[in-house]
């Protein structure tokens, strides 16, 4: 079942195209990621579809209906950027006052203990750190018992382990039947967490595919590195269609080539009765396949 | 009414943890009364003011300073603080409307408001034997009109200002022509004939007047009560107009 519909959306401010021609679909159940540099548009995308922004043409649908309905706050939960609480209002007081907003929210203990904010509670918003402003800012948005979560840039600012425990969040909270629309720009958590993802760049979607897809898109060549139990003939290995070229470092063999290479090279081995030790390879990642579609390195 | 009720709970507890503007709304304006009050001549009757005593005066001109604490002071600077924080855009994503945020903001400032010129009213009846207001019903009509009209504006600053520490100095730099013009340093009652004119046509002073009447047992004065309502009407129309949320 299709819970967002996006259909050529558009929208500039003033000279500015922020988002030029976007479409794509959400399913029931799935995470989907919203990938892209900044300034994309990925932003204004989700803005769109959570009802603050309105569009200058184009479509959207969130559950059946015109984002601007009133009735789908009950229903989406929103985690921005840029959105904050008054410095000395307590975890606490937060939570309990957004609990009440809703007509059936979530348990708010249970909430802050899966993320890691149950010793914080007393602790004023103003003397947070900003991963624990941004664990917080997760827990508002997802206290409604929300059908859709909205998560924009939801780890940034967060440690290693810190984000870790998010993304197991965000699995149990899709285990649970929320449909999540992943804003981010950060490659592992996409890997991780997203079924499938568009990538935006420059206000269009230049790619949708599961991850999988988008690196296996890429035209760009595999590495194999090994150190053989007896002498290889270069020629055994060059004969396949899928390799390009041998090269040797001493004892290692590293095998440069394309499509299906660790099949032909494991069974060019396995007929040759020779084991490879030291197996590594060098495969290509969303990064890659982000920075062929994008032009741009994600790192920037 | 539970949700505005919450959020109104929490404006005063917010409210109650910024120390230095509590004590400007809650405390000073009774300060200010008991100290003018513990001056042993102001406590005569003088004939410059008509036979009243300066501590009569201070005391609406105290109720005064508290509603300008709070419209001029407070509300903007709150305000202006949860639009450049994203207090208010996080809010837009909920059902609870910010609209009601901004109601709840606006019932703590006039709650506030009551208590502290409640608080004025007593010490200055207790320690000072200043009369309570003698057309009570004038003086609940002078206090909402001078409350509105300086809240419209407050939220007109809050409007257009584009950050919390803009709100508090426009706020600052307000507060003190209209307080003069209410007679915080000089009452009107001594002010020149032109001073007072001009004190007619401010909202403060205008304030000032309609309570310091109905002190005395007169209802809000047509010019005063036409002039506050007139502010209520301009910039509560701008401030609506030009109201951003994020």
């Amino acid at each position: 079942m299709t819970v967002i519909e996006v259909q050529n959306l558009r929208k500039a401010y003033g000279d500015t195209v922020a988002v030029q021609d976007v479409s794509f679909t959400v399913e029931s159940g799935e995470i989907f990621g919203i990938l892209g540099p900044n300034g994309a548009g990925k932003t204004t995308t989700v803005e769109s579809i959570a009802g603050l922004r309105s569009a200058d043409s184009g479509t959207i649908r969130v559950l059946g209906r015109d984002p601007s309905d009133t009735s789908l706050r009950y229903e989406v939960g929103v985690q921005l950027q840029e959105s904050g609480l008054p410095d000395r209002l307590t975890v606490r007081e937060a939570l309990d006052l957004y609990a009440t907003f809703y007509p059936e929210p979530a348990d708010w203990r249970a909430l802050t203990r899966e993320l890691g904010l149950g010793e914080k509670l007393a602790t004023a918003y103003g003397k947070l750190s900003g991963g624990q402003k941004q664990r917080l800012s997760i827990a508002l948005a997802l206290i409604g018992s929300p059908k859709i979560a909205i998560l924009d840039e939801l780890t940034t600012g967060l440690d290693p382990q810190a984000r870790r425990d998010t993304w197991d969040l965000i699995e149990s909270v899709r285990d649970s039947g929320v449909t999540i629309v992943l804003v981010t720009h950060f490659m592992a958590e996409a890997e991780r967490l997203c079924d499938r993802i568009a990538v935006i760049d420059h206000g269009r979607v230049v790619a949708l595919d599961t991850p999988a897809g988008l690196i296996a898109g890429l035209d760009t060549e595999q590495r194999i590195r090994f150190r053989p139990s007896a002498p290889v003939d270069d020629a055994l290995l060059t004969a396949r269609p899928e390799v390009r070229e041998v090269i040797r470092h001493g004892s290692q063999i590293e095998v440069v080539g394309t499509g299906n290479l660790l099949h032909a090279v494991t069974s060019v081995l396995a007929v040759n009765e020779i084991i490879a030790a030291d197996l590594r390879i060098e495969q290509a990642s969303l990064d890659d396949a982000f920075v062929q579609l994008t032009g741009r390195s994600t790192k920037e | 009414m539970r949700i505005f009720a919450k959020l109104t709970l929490t404006e005063i507890r917010l409210f109650l943890r910024e120390p230095v503007a509590a004590f400007f709304v809650l405390v000073f304006p009774t300060l200010l009364v008991i100290i003018l009050g513990s001056i042993p001549s102001f406590r005569e009757p003088s004939a410059d003011i008509g036979g009243r005593r300066v501590i009569d005066l201070y005391v609406s001109i105290a109720v005064v300073l508290t509603l300008a604490m709070v419209a001029i002071q407070v509300a903007p600077a709150v305000l202006a603080t949860y639009r450049e924080r994203g207090v208010l855009r996080r809010l837009a994503t909920t059902p609870v409307s910010p609209l009601k945020m901004l109601g709840a903001q606006l019932a703590m400032n006039g709650i506030a408001a009551v208590v502290s010129t409640t608080l004025v009213l007593a010490v200055g009846r207790i320690v000072f034997d200043v009369r309570l207001a003698q057309q009570f019903a004038g003086f609940v009509l002078a206090f909402l009109l001078t409350l509105a009209g300086t809240l419209a504006i407050g939220l007109f600053v809050a409007a257009v200002v584009p950050s919390g520490k803009t709100g508090n100095a426009i706020g600052t730099v307000l507060f003190f022509p209209l307080m003069f013009f209410a007679g915080l340093w000089t009452p009107r009652e001594v002010m020149p004939e032109i001073l007072q004119r001009i004190a007619d046509f401010t909202p403060l002073g205008a304030g000032q007047r309609a309570l310091s009447e109905a002190m005395t047992g007169s209802w809000p004065n047509l010019l005063s009560a036409t002039v506050l309502v007139g502010y209520l009407a301009v910039f509560g129309f701008a401030a609506v107009r030009s109201f951003r949320w994020s």
